[in-house]
């Protein structure tokens, strides 16, 4: 069971990665315009 | 634009030398919307950012204060092709968008501490062979993970149980909140006992259940609140105000104070509440007290924000609302109708009055009846702790708020607003509407009444002559234009009426004099049914045209449907009793009141609510204000008076007042899902009770019985999605591009 020693701390670590992940992008503003999100990728500004 | 406009009061400055504003942006619906507003926007020197949020339609604009203004900003995006309006977000918004965050924090929290402690969970009650050391020492995992977890993310639950618990009140979350401390004091006790059963898995589950139905119900609520805001500001209107140097600016009207002299002209609302010191006219007053005979004005008469004013120009002092006002009648009927209104028990707080009780005693039954047994202590409060847990009303608490996230998105979707969370429940109670007539019934706006009667060609003409002014009778004829192009070269000569060259032969419309016209006898078009005449000549062709207030075009079926569903159609109307005689017939509605005032229409409400009537007040004046307050529950039509709006729970949008039969419909269906669900939480509880008295429940049987039900809550929740057969399409999209009243 010596092999908790490492997984245990791993898990947690990938989860706590994950919550930061969520938080960092609820600061900067990632949720205020989902519809948006969703149509800003067809528009193709880098072509013009 | 020639005119100055101010609107300085939207303005927020930075002190890095850049401004901003926020703006309600109208048409807009597509991908290519974005790009057009944000590029070209950014292409006009001064402009240092701009970001469309296409959620909620609103754009944020910053600039460098000394290169432009922000009047010139609103002209760059007419140039491109919207309008826009500028926008303050309200004090109760603002806390709600943090709101929705902390519930998105809390969330996120509870939903990584579910993973992990879950992870862990499983490997327990699947690992049979395991060592007690290694299950200790995942239990002690699960509370290092679970205790902060729970601390952080329970804070919405704790906080309201622990505000209802001061007033002597119990709300659903007092039990939630004892059934999680409860969970995870027993789970610590139980571990360092080195006990098989710990319950961090169930405890932190269940928060994550209830938080997910928790934002939902608040990003719902956000968004029709957000809807409405915008609408509100695309309403709200701009007033000419007469600077010291004697010149007319045009500022919001919010940055109005009493003492302001303003100029309206024909055609244009009054932006407030003044007194007349310059200037004859008529005005119409039909949003204020339903009465749609105009009322003629002069020097020293006090005239309320929302009139129309239709004939000359006036020039207005604004006052702020005296004691011996019209509206501070409504206002304080209103203050005394809101205190009156009987405090409506929502139908989850009754469920909880009645569940917390049942539980807790048998909670409290359980761990005496153990002991009575000859049981130890701890296991008679081990087991009756079990069943606080299996019990803890995750599906309960998710059953009604479920249903009414899904029914009111079907309702957003259909052109309803709701101002309240509860209206819901009340609109399904509703067995009597009564309806305003003015506004209401009919549209808001007069109509051409004999349209039909007219050669197409000929009131084409005249729509289109209409357009070029901005008399409210000329507006009503302008709207029976298909092509909205005005007719170039048109001259308004006020008082009078427009005139222009057409195909070579002069055409005028305006009064009949003014087309050389005697109003032809025995027509029937004497003005005297309330109808106003507007005359239009073409060379040698002369017509005549009725103006007069329209029934919305739906409004016969929809009253036919509303006594098909079982309920009493009332007209309870500030108009006189003779304009509201024809509505009432043309309708079928035998039961009418005309020429009520504010007081009497809250008596009549008063009345019917003795009689063990729930009323359904559909109303747009502000002689309704207090009226909708007193009934127990109310629509509005989006072009309502704003304060009326505020009272009622609910608003629609659009001509039509097919949303009256939708609402009724969708929140029967809702209701009768909601009373389901309670009937189904029930169930598994008297399901899982026993069980757990008999003290057979383990943690993995608590994760599975309380995930199951809470999805087959929601589940069933999600039928208040399917709609009528017969339902009017108002796709969201189109809502924010509705025309201000």
């Amino acid at each position: 069971m010596n092999i908790l020693v490492y997984l245990v701390p791993m898990a947690l670590g990938l989860g706590l990665i994950g919550l930061a992940g969520f938080l960092w992008s609820l600061k900067s503003g990632q949720y205020d315009d989902v519809d948006g999100a969703a149509l800003r990728v067809l528009s193709d500004d880098d072509i013009e | 634009m020639s005119e100055t406009r101010d609107l300085s009061v939207f303005v927020k400055r930075e002190a890095d030398g850049t401004a901003h504003m926020d703006l309600a942006v109208e048409g807009v619906g597509c991908a290519g919307c974005i790009r057009k507003i944000e590029n070209g926007l950014k292409q006009v020197p001064g402009i240092v950012d701009a970001r469309l949020n296409f959620t909620n339609r609103r754009l944020a604009v910053g600039w460098r204060d000394q290169a432009l203004n922000a009047s010139q900003i609103i002209e760059a995006l007419a140039r491109i092709g919207y309008r826009a309006y500028p926008f303050e977000p309200g004090r109760a918004e603002t806390e709600e968008a943090r709101e929705t965050r902390r519930l998105l924090k809390c969330l996120a929290v509870a939903g990584f501490a579910a993973m992990n402690i879950m992870l862990l969970s499983v490997s327990v009650w699947a690992g049979s062979d395991m060592t007690s050391e290694t299950r200790d020492f995942f239990h002690w995992l699960s509370a290092l993970i679970a205790l902060p977890a729970a601390a952080y993310a329970g804070q919405p639950f704790f906080r309201n149980a622990w505000s209802a618990l001061r007033i002597g009140r119990v709300n659903m979350d007092v039990p939630i909140s004892l059934g999680v401390t409860l969970a995870l004091a027993m789970s610590v006790v139980e571990t360092v006992n080195h006990a098989e059963h710990a319950y961090f898995d169930s405890a932190v589950m269940l928060l994550f259940f209830l938080l997910c139905g928790r934002y939902l119900d608040h990003a719902m609520r956000r968004k029709t609140r957000a809807v409405a805001g915008n609408l509100a500001a695309l309403k709200s209107e701009i007033a000419h105000r007469f600077e010291k140097s004697g010149e007319v600016v045009m500022v919001p009207v919010a940055a109005l104070k009493p003492g302001d002299r303003l100029l309206v002209r024909a055609g244009e609302r009054m932006p407030a509440d003044g007194v007349v010191i310059g200037g004859n006219s008529e005005i119409d007053e039909s949003l204020i007290t339903g009465e749609t005979a105009h009322r003629p004005v002069a020097s020293g008469a006090a005239i309320h924000a929302g009139s129309l004013n239709f004939a000359g120009t006036l020039t207005v002092r604004v006052t702020a609302a005296g004691a011996d006002t019209f509206l501070a009648e409504v206002e304080r009927l209103l203050d005394k109708a809101v205190v009156a209104r009987s405090r409506y028990m929502r139908l989850a707080d009754r469920a909880a009055g009645l569940y917390a009780p049942v539980v807790h005693t048998t909670a409290a039954l359980t761990a005496i009846g153990w002991l009575m047994a000859g049981a130890s202590l701890h296991d008679a409060i081990v087991t009756a702790i079990a069943v606080l847990i299996i019990t803890c009303p995750c599906a309960l608490s998710l059953a009604i708020p479920a249903v009414q996230v899904v029914a009111s998105g079907a309702l957003f979707r259909s052109g309803i607003i709701l101002n309240s969370g509860d209206a819901i429940e009340r609109l399904a109670e509703a067995d009597t509407v009564v309806f305003d007539k003015t506004g209401t019934l009919t549209l808001p706006e007069p109509r051409v009444a004999n349209a039909a009667e007219i050669e197409p060609a000929l009131l084409e003409l005249a729509a289109r002559l209409a357009l070029s002014s901005r008399h409210p009778l000329a507006a009503a004829v302008a709207r029976e234009a298909r092509n909205g192009t005005p007719i170039e070269g048109a001259i308004e000569e006020p008082g009078r009426g427009v005139r222009a060259i057409i195909d070579g032969r002069e055409a005028r419309l305006g009064s009949t004099a003014f087309c050389g016209l005697a109003v032809p006898v025995g027509q029937g078009l004497t003005g005297e049914d309330g109808a106003s005449l507007i005359a239009f000549a073409h060379g040698d062709q002369r017509i005549v045209l009725a103006v007069r207030q329209a029934l919305r075009p739906d409004a016969a079926p929809v009253v036919k449907a509303l006594r098909g569903l079982g309920l009493d159609v009332k007209i309870l109307s500030g108009d006189r009793a003779s304009a509201v005689a024809p509505i009432a017939t043309a309708l079928g509605i035998s039961d009418w009141q005309g020429g009520l005032k504010p007081a009497d229409k809250i008596a009549t409400i008063d009345a019917l609510k003795a009689a063990g009537r729930r009323v359904l007040m559909v109303g747009d004046g502000l002689n309704d204000a207090p009226a909708l307050a007193a009934a127990h529950v109310s629509l509005s039509p989006i072009s309502a008076a704003d304060l009326t709006q505020a009272q009622a729970d609910a608003v629609f949008l659009g001509e039509r007042i097919q949303p009256v039969v939708e609402a009724i419909v969708t929140a029967r269906r809702a209701r009768r899902l909601m009373l389901q669900n309670l009937s189904l939480s029930a169930i598994y509880n008297t399901v899982a009770i026993p069980v757990a008295v008999a003290g057979l429940v383990t943690p993995l049987v608590a994760a599975i019985a309380m995930s199951s039900s809470s999805l087959i809550v929601t589940l069933n929740a999600l039928r208040a999605r399917m709609s009528a057969p017969d339902r009017s399409p108002a796709p969201p999209a189109l809502m924010l591009s509705e025309r201000p009243a």
